[in-house]
């Protein structure tokens, strides 16, 4: 599926979404850089344009988090909170995950694993959805569906109706 | 992510209609141009009915709308939802891409301020020094 730079992201199972992605650095460095707020507000941002004004995390188990981003000149908001289920340094985060606005039924679990080989650290993120209805929702996108000629096609209307104001 | 832009309840509809690959053909076939109920019939080997039930499901997701020649009543396809749909995945691999490459950034800074303060590499204990 989706591969650009180091970053995948593909279907795994029924009910699954797992990314991958390399860092150059020991998963203990990698492990802080999502567990201490103070680090976590200085990345977790998204694209340019986004900053991250709420970043509220009790790191134990039981515990819960609160993220929210605001997008600088649109002024959207989006917000994100869970528990953290366990945490295991510094190879593992599992977390409760439910948005705001979510655009799937229920919440997902979502977990983080970190295996270090040669000063590098490979990260896994699964995110665990309650159905396999609700993944396929966040993974469906006519663009995606490789079937390729129609759904071109299908961009190109899209495209053409965007770019009349439609 | 979120990306707030669109209504979850859009998106949900959006999605749960394009979830079925019936749908999905009848979108692509639409892409081609306007078609009517029959004509959109004939390709599935499904009874007219049948496909009115699935263009109801695409209708009331705001993907396809009808046409004006009261007739035919020809079926069109919609870009708007379409496009905040897959604009929505875009969005998360966006997401996490410049997430990820800050967080490059990150740890590259820690791995240098580490070892400058690592030294000499001791036996020392977590907490012994912040």
């Amino acid at each position: 599926m989706n591969n650009t730079g180091s970053l995948k992201i593909s279907a795994q199972g029924d009910r699954e979404i797992m990314m991958t992605r390399v860092f150059e650095a020991p998963r203990r460095l990698v492990f802080e850089a999502f567990t201490k707020p103070e680090l976590v507000k200085r990345w977790l941002l998204g694209p340019p344009g986004w900053s991250m004004p709420v970043c509220e995390m009790d790191v134990r188990v039981g515990g819960t988090y609160r993220w929210v981003w605001r997008h600088d000149s649109k002024g959207t908001e989006m917000g994100v909170s869970g528990v953290y289920r366990e945490i295991v340094p510094p190879e593992r985060i599992v977390s409760t995950e439910k948005f705001d606005h979510a655009w799937y039924p229920g919440e997902a679990l979502g977990t983080v694993v970190l295996t270090e080989q040669g000063g590098k650290t490979t990260l896994t993120q699964t995110l665990l959805y309650e159905s396999r209805e609700a993944r396929d929702g966040v993974l469906q996108s006519p663009m995606e569906q490789g079937v390729a000629a129609s759904y071109d096609r299908l961009a190109e209307i899209v495209a053409a109706q965007l770019a009349g104001g439609n | 992510m979120g990306y707030g832009q669109t209504t979850s309840a859009g998106l949900d509809t959006t999605f749960a209609a394009l979830a079925d690959p019936t749908r999905r053909a009848i979108l692509a076939r639409l892409a081609s141009g306007e078609a009517s109920v029959s004509e959109l019939a004939k390709p599935f080997a499904m009874s007219q009915p049948a496909i009115s039930k699935h263009l109801k499901v695409l209708e009331q997701a705001g993907l396809i709308s009808r046409g004006r020649d009261a007739q035919r009543r020809p079926r069109r396809i919609e870009g708007r939802p379409l496009a905040d749909a897959s604009g929505w995945l875009e969005g998360y691999r966006k997401f996490w891409e410049g997430s990820f490459r800050r967080l490059d950034a990150l740890l590259d800074e820690l791995k240098t301020s580490g070892k400058k303060k690592r030294k000499p590499r001791a036996h020392r204990k977590r907490g012994n020094k912040r």
